[in-house]
């Protein structure tokens, strides 16, 4: 089988972000990059399930959707032990609609069993793209996974909703996002960045995929929120008590 | 415009986020909102939602369960039939998964978890966080029918009216998608409110050793308020509370009068989702924990001492 797994490039989240100067965008210049955490798991999945296969061949391929920096991340999956990688050049990575768009020309190319995706990047936090993607391949999809049975032709998925953990038996092929709990995603090793260094990485144009972006979420500006609140240090829980009649929450 | 709203529901109640993303409806201009129920057997959830706007009812066997295939697809068949320019909901997982899938269907435009519109009133422009809350984004979108989930803490509910229409939506199973099914749902029971809709939430975070403690020092105090019972990711990767109760980025919104947290560092993941609550509390042993700069009473102590104190203080009152 093959398995198309998604790739974002984003500012590490446990580093602080700044606004540039003039207060018109996110400063991200001097920030490091990692994968989208989310994606991480993703690429981990693909690699448990070729694992559990028992013999039968299992392709993983790798894409970004981006400028040349994002084959960093890119390298990173291929060290993790993706076979190889597809990244689509853009200036900049598009709105959700667009991913989705450009991932449905790469599937149409592709043709892989499953997609799997990170069920939101944690810079946008938009959470649409891999819904939009099943939706216009026609395909099921399994949102929030955080466990993943495959056989005969079939997914059955754990997800993790408000309501607790809810099981969905999906056909393939489809579209599955990932959870936190879905796996832990392991280091990189040293031979594995070596090997990464050898597999196929493919740049495609948007051209060649026949796409043109057409952005339907404009972002026009940004602003960081600062926290109003004074915190009040009670020396013990008489204090904490009198404090939260004082402000009436109790 | 009309606004269609996808209520949502589990186990026969209404969610109160349902009644948020009307009144976000309702506050749109020129709006004339419309609900759309999904379900079975929804009757007395119809008569509830009827105070609020005139209500379709898409109601058969095959949409016992939510599932995106089926319902973004009648989601979508409503949209088009009522010419809705915007279809919304409270932000959720269930919205999460199905609302984008209904975008793409009726090949609209999306914003998630919005939390404001445009100061200068331009219709097609929302506030929304991004980088786990860090960051709020002000965005365009850019086509129509706009789909948005709006984040229930930030917008006032609906006020009931008087009753409105209520009308069927007629429903084919064999017509509808098939691609999913629900092959089981752990409904765990339990007495406490959810910690979206509680008036106090008792969070946990790795203070808490295990998950007796979880059920005693947290639940106990929740208790004590009839409250709510959240926690940060440490413990649910610890296996020590379930999923649905995880506060943050990832998990559910809180905004409660009263947000209590116990052995919480404070990551920022965690504080996307409780940062909006009116009086913070932090009970830690770490006086540099990042979690007393978003608190507005900080107690720097041990949970296990200090939690049975208050919760034997607070009895007594």
């Amino acid at each position: 089988m093959k398995i198309l797994v998604t790739v974002k490039r984003v500012p590490d989240p446990d580093q602080k972000i700044k606004l540039t100067a003039d207060g018109a965008r996110l400063d991200t210049d001097a920030l490091p990059f990692v994968v989208n955490p989310f994606d991480a798991i993703a690429v981990e999945e693909a690699l448990r399930i070729r694992e559990r296969s028992s013999g039968a061949a299992v392709e993983i391929v790798a894409v970004s959707i981006g400028a040349d920096k994002g084959e960093q991340q890119l390298r990173t999956a291929l060290a993790m032990g993706a076979d190889r990688a597809v990244r689509v050049d853009a200036p900049a990575p598009p709105d959700p609609w667009n991913v989705a768009c450009i991932l449905q020309a790469l599937v149409q190319r592709e043709k892989p069993d499953l997609v799997l995706m990170g069920k939101q990047a944690v810079d946008d936090d938009c959470s649409q793209a891999g819904q939009f993607l099943a939706a216009r391949l026609g395909w099921p999809q399994a949102t929030f996974a955080s466990k993943i049975e495959l056989s005969d032709g079939r997914a059955e998925v754990d997800r993790e909703t408000d309501a607790g953990i809810e099981r969905v038996r999906v056909s393939l092929p489809a579209v599955i996002t990932t959870d936190l709990r879905l796996n832990e995603p392991r280091y990189v090793s040293l031979p594995g960045i070596v090997r990464a260094r050898k597999k196929p990485l493919e740049t495609l144009s948007l051209e060649q995929l026949g796409i043109s972006v057409q952005p339907r979420a404009e972002l026009l500006g940004v602003s960081i929120p600062t926290s109003s609140r004074a915190c009040v240090r009670v020396p013990d829980v008489e204090e904490l008590i009198r404090r939260l009649k004082e402000v009436r929450v109790i | 415009m009309r606004v269609l709203v996808v209520a949502e529901h589990d186990q026969g109640a209404l969610k109160a986020g349902t009644l948020a993303a009307v009144g976000f409806a309702c506050a749109v201009k020129d709006a004339e909102p419309e609900i759309l129920l999904l379900g079975h057997q929804v009757d007395n959830l119809a008569e509830q939602l009827r105070r609020y706007a005139p209500v379709w009812v898409a109601d058969d066997q095959c949409l016992r369960l939510p599932t995106a295939d089926r319902y973004a697809e009648i989601i979508c068949r409503v949209a088009r039939q009522r010419e809705a320019g915007m279809v919304v909901a409270a932000a959720s997982t269930f919205s999460t998964d199905i609302l984008p899938r209904a975008a793409a269907l009726l090949d609209g435009t999306m914003g998630s978890d919005i939390v404001g519109t445009s100061p200068d009133g331009d219709p097609s422009v929302f506030l929304r966080p991004t980088n786990a809350g860090t960051v709020v984004a002000r965005v365009r979108l850019l086509g129509e029918p706009k789909v948005l989930t709006v984040r229930a803490s930030a917008f006032k509910a609906a006020e009931p009216g008087e009753s409105r229409d209520v009308a069927r939506v007629p429903i084919s199973a064999s017509e509808l998608p098939n691609l999913s099914e629900v092959v089981r749902r752990d409904s765990r029971a339990s007495t406490r409110p959810d910690v979206t809709e509680a008036r106090v939430v008792v969070s946990g975070g790795r203070g808490v050793k295990n998950a007796d403690d979880f059920e005693q020092v947290v639940g106990g105090l929740a208790d004590v308020f009839q409250g709510g019972v959240g926690c940060s990711r440490a413990l649910v990767d610890a296996g020590i509370a379930p999923n649905d109760l995880q506060v943050g980025q990832t998990g559910k919104i809180a905004a409660p009068d009263l947000y209590i947290a116990l052995g919480i560092s404070g990551a920022v993941q965690h504080l996307a989702g409780m940062k909006d609550s009116k009086v913070v509390v932090a009970i830690n042993k770490d006086p540099e924990a990042p979690i007393f700069e978003v608190s507005d009473f900080g107690l720097v102590a041990d949970l296990y001492k200090a939690v049975p104190e208050l919760i034997e203080k607070l009895k007594q009152r």
